[in-house]
């Protein structure tokens, strides 16, 4: 798997939208911090971004390379290689590449500003941890809709569907029931709710870096025993490893069936 | 010329009096007076008391004339735990550099380390308190100073817990430079007027760092407020300047930086509130002026609760604060004008300094969290951001005029001295 | 070398291969035939373990290719069409390949002086022609020296000193006594190398045996008319 991750790593380093992507962030970094002038606002603003933005670049991504490599896929089932190695280097490729184009993307700004000698650079490591984590989560997602779609068209549109749900249509909903219920005794639920959706799950966690103030505003036992211990992080990164676990499982399980 | 020499005679010979008539009184383990009761007993009005260093095991020490008792390096009076230490209940008394520790607990009886009553002209400065119930308790006094004390208790529920500096029914009273913490309030007024409260720092108490109730026209000048259950409450109060005050990190359920309860005729000045789970909470409050205050990272920054009417916000600067101003209801009658929001997000073409579209300080969001608190989970979410936007455009459920028509560019520079 | 017993493969409702028995021997070229749909690749792909069949068994070399992946050691494969990383370079992708493998003994650098590749070694795969990736993929296929060579359209888009230099690679690795399966539609081109072919029609064997044996089975003169009789007799 080893072999096949590297190779797949390579061969994304060196593609254009590596680079894309890469200069994205290091021109949003530069932008964030050079024009803005504020660390407090840009962590912010980076906030949104990584919520938004790095599941959707994950999904496409994901999708895209695992039709633009089929026929290497095919070349590499052919040889004397597991054939979980394959897709699961290949995801493993992919994301990794993705994940350090973040990182480096939006480290070096960071770095030149001097985040390392301000009190930020634990809200804003904890943003490029979560920002990682988003990416294998929603790359692993990708496969899994790639794999069970032989049409491009199909999978494109069920991916692009999956971030829409999860970044905004899902938070509506639960919007909805947690006003519809009201009268009802809402923590554990909306708790639970919110581990049900990686993009929620990220939010919060870093809600709980940026934002504790607001949220221990709020009375409720078991939102205290959430927001105010370190219980709420050590949960929601289980959570999060749990969310990269079980996609990178059905790859495995899938691909373990999928006739080529 | 002989006349004005009488009358210099008379000057000198008055003054002189009075030197032969008072006298100090010293007290120590070696001396002829070996207790502090004792010395008050031996003493006449006008003299002093000096207390060597040591440890006094005394309590329930009244005094009853106007009497200078001064501690040398320190000395300690243990109350063993037998009520009251001292009580005063005359004028002109002044109490300086004392360890007072041992303080009875009861609950029935507010027992203080110092007691004032019904007396005016009084001094209380420098003292150590420790191991106690109530610290300092003015009582019907007027007229009078505290200054500099330190108070260190060991408080951990309100009800078994008494204040540092308490004053009930009293005037004109200047508590200055006093350190307390870890008690149940820094700082307890009731019924007093005209009261300063300066220089003082305040922290790590169980319920306020200063607490009004009843009390108007009183000063709160310099003061630091920080991690107490709230900042500083003031309830049912009027004409009050809060003012250069630092309120920080009051962070829990019911935490606030400063709750305005029915309090009409304030000044809310150049204070900083920072890192509060609420900046100020407000209910039935009019006529209130907050003048350049900085509320920085703050859960809420301004909590409108309600019957808040003609008051103006005035030349702030709002920063990075989870929510700037939550409000109840759809109908306003109170100003905001030329604050500066972090979050503002508006353009000025005219470069006069300040934005060209207005600034709605209140979201739909903080609406819905108010309605329903779980809610807060999905804060900064994208689909909570769509439906602020949208009210941004067209307010349906909060007031159409509560906005600020001339938001500032540019952070204000406020001079905080 | 190959055993096939009894094997089924749906894709969906289209029943693509509807029990085939096959036995190939060791030794020899073997070129499987059948018109479009027949089954011809799902058939290499399932020996490939590409494809999972529903029901029957594969063995090579007497083992069961279930579960089972250290097997494709033995094989080279031409897949049929040449994609591969466009961001690898061609002696990269080499290198990979042979990464990737267990056996070492490899004939790379005469392959490449046999296509004359030289020149395009440091390119990105991305960069190169049609015809070119096929020359690529042929050095990938015979650079190992394994007793199966499955070869998927091997003459496409390659032209015709290519086409001979080919012919003689195959011929030469027949000398060594390998076993060789193609499939092609260029019957000439079978014609010539094949030892024996195995006529596939709507998912089941229609016809094994050597080229002689076909036309003397369907009474026609030489192979092409052998082929088209099957078809226009099948299709009547």
């Amino acid at each position: 798997m080893l072999k096949i991750l590297k190779y797949s790593f390579y061969d994304l380093m060196r593609s254009r939208w590596s680079y894309v992507y890469f200069l994205f962030y290091l021109l949003l970094g530069i932008v964030l911090l050079f024009l803005n002038n504020d660390l407090s606002k840009a962590v912010i603003t980076l906030m949104n971004v990584i919520i938004i933005l790095v599941p959707l670049i994950g999904t496409i991504f994901g999708v895209m390379y695992y039709y633009n490599s089929r026929e290497f896929t095919e070349l590499l089932l052919a040889q004397p290689v597991k054939r979980s190695s394959i897709f699961l280097g290949q995801y493993f490729g992919v994301a990794t590449s993705l994940a350090m184009s973040l990182i480096i993307g939006l480290g070096l700004p960071f770095a030149f500003y001097g985040i390392f000698n301000s009190s930020a650079i634990w809200d804003f490591s904890l943003l490029l941890i979560t920002g990682g984590f988003l990416t294998f989560i929603f790359t692993a997602l990708a496969f899994v809709i790639a794999l069970s779609n032989e049409n491009k068209i199909k999978g494109f549109g069920y991916a692009i569907l999956l971030w829409l749900f999860m970044a905004v249509i899902y938070d509506g909903l639960f919007l909805m029931s947690l006003l519809y219920f009201e009268d009802y005794p809402l923590d554990k639920f909306s708790l639970f709710a919110t581990m049900l959706n990686p993009v929620d799950l990220s939010r919060v966690l870093i809600l709980l870096k940026l934002d504790i103030s607001a949220l221990l505003g709020y009375t409720g036992a078991v939102f205290q025993q959430f927001f105010g211990t370190s219980f709420g992080v050590i949960l929601s990164f289980v959570m999060l490893v749990f969310w990269v676990v079980i996609p990178t499982f059905f790859i495995w399980r899938i691909a373990k069936r999928k006739d080529f | 010329m002989k006349n004005k020499f009488f009358i210099l005679f008379l000057f000198v010979s008055l003054f002189s009096l009075k030197n032969l008539w008072s006298q100090t009184i010293t007290v120590c383990a070696t001396c002829p007076v070996k207790s502090i009761k004792e010395a008050v007993k031996q003493a006449a009005e006008g003299d002093s008391i000096l207390v060597k260093k040591g440890v006094y095991k005394e309590a329930n020490i009244k005094i009853d004339k106007g009497i200078t008792l001064i501690g040398e390096n320190l000395p300690t009076i243990d109350g063993q735990e037998k009520g009251e230490v001292i009580t005063i209940g005359t004028d002109n008394v002044t109490i300086d550099g004392f360890k007072i520790i041992n303080v009875g607990v009861s609950y029935t009886t507010d027992y203080a380390a110092v007691r004032v009553v019904n007396s005016k002209g009084f001094l209380i400065q420098n003292l150590e308190l420790e191991k106690l119930f109530f610290g300092i308790y003015l009582q019907k006094s007027n007229d009078g100073k505290v200054l500099n004390n330190k108070v260190r208790g060991e408080a951990v529920t309100e009800f078994n817990s008494g204040n540092a500096v308490h004053l009930w029914y009293c005037k004109n009273v200047e508590v200055i430079g006093n350190d307390v913490q870890n008690v149940r309030d820094g700082i307890y007024l009731e019924f007093s007027d005209n009261i300063t409260i300066k220089d003082n720092v305040s922290k790590n108490n169980i319920r306020y760092g200063l607490h009004f109730m009843f009390s108007n026209n009183n000063y709160v000048i310099n003061n630091t407020f920080e991690t107490n259950g709230a900042g500083i409450a003031l309830m049912f109060s009027k004409f009050m300047q809060v003012e250069n005050n630092i309120i920080q990190k009051n962070w829990g359920t019911a935490a606030y930086g400063l709750l305005l309860k029915e309090v009409n005729d304030a000044n809310i000045k150049n204070n900083l509130f920072f890192e509060n789970t609420v900046g100020i909470t407000v209910e039935g409050s009019n006529r209130l002026e907050y003048t350049n205050n900085d509320f920085t990272s703050n859960g809420y920054a301004l909590k409108v609760k309600g019957a808040c009417y003609q008051n103006h916000v005035i030349n702030n600067n709002f920063l990075y604060n989870s929510f700037d101003i939550s409000y109840n209801g759809r109908i306003n009658d109170n100003k905001f004008d030329n604050n500066f929001w972090s979050n503002y997000t508006g353009y000025d073409l005219n470069k006069n300094g300040i934005g060209d579209v207005p600034y709605r300080p209140v979201k739909l969001f903080s609406y819905i969290v108010n309605r329903t608190p779980e809610t807060i989970i999905l804060m900064r979410s994208l689909f909570i951001d769509i439906i602020d936007f949208s009210e941004k455009v067209s307010p349906v459920f909060t007031p159409d005029n509560l906005l600020d028509e001339n938001p500032k560019m540019k952070r204000i520079d406020h001079d905080r001295n | 070398m190959i055993e096939i017993k009894d094997l089924h493969k749906k894709f969906g409702k289209n029943e693509v291969l509807k029990g085939i028995d096959l036995s190939i021997g060791e030794g020899g070229i073997f070129s499987i035939l059948g018109p479009n749909g027949s089954g011809k690749t799902t058939l290499i792909k399932a020996i490939l373990g590409m494809v999972i069949p529903d029901s029957g068994e594969i063995l090579f070399n007497g083992e069961s290719l279930k579960n089972n992946f250290k097997y494709r050691d033995k094989i080279d494969y031409l897949p049929q069409i040449a994609n591969f990383p466009g961001n690898l370079k061609v002696s990269e992708l080499i290198e990979m390949i042979k990464d990737l493998r267990a056996t070492k003994a490899t004939h790379d650098e005469a392959l490449i002086d046999l296509f004359k590749l030289q020149p395009f070694l440091n390119k990105r795969l991305v960069n190169l022609s049609g015809g070119t990736k096929q020359k690529v993929n042929l050095v990938l296929t015979f650079m190992f020296d394994s007793p199966l060579i499955i070869l998927d359209e091997p003459t496409s888009g390659l032209d015709p000193i290519s086409h001979l230099r080919l012919k003689n690679l195959i011929f030469a690795e027949k000398e060594k006594g390998k076993t060789i399966l193609v499939t092609s539609h260029i019957l000439s081109f079978v014609e010539e190398i094949a030892d024996e072919i195995v006529f596939l029609l709507e998912g089941k064997i229609y016809f094994k045996g050597s080229i002689t044996k076909l036309k003397t089975k369907t009474e026609q003169p030489d192979f092409e008319h052998a082929i088209a009789s099957i078809l226009s007799a099948s299709y009547a």
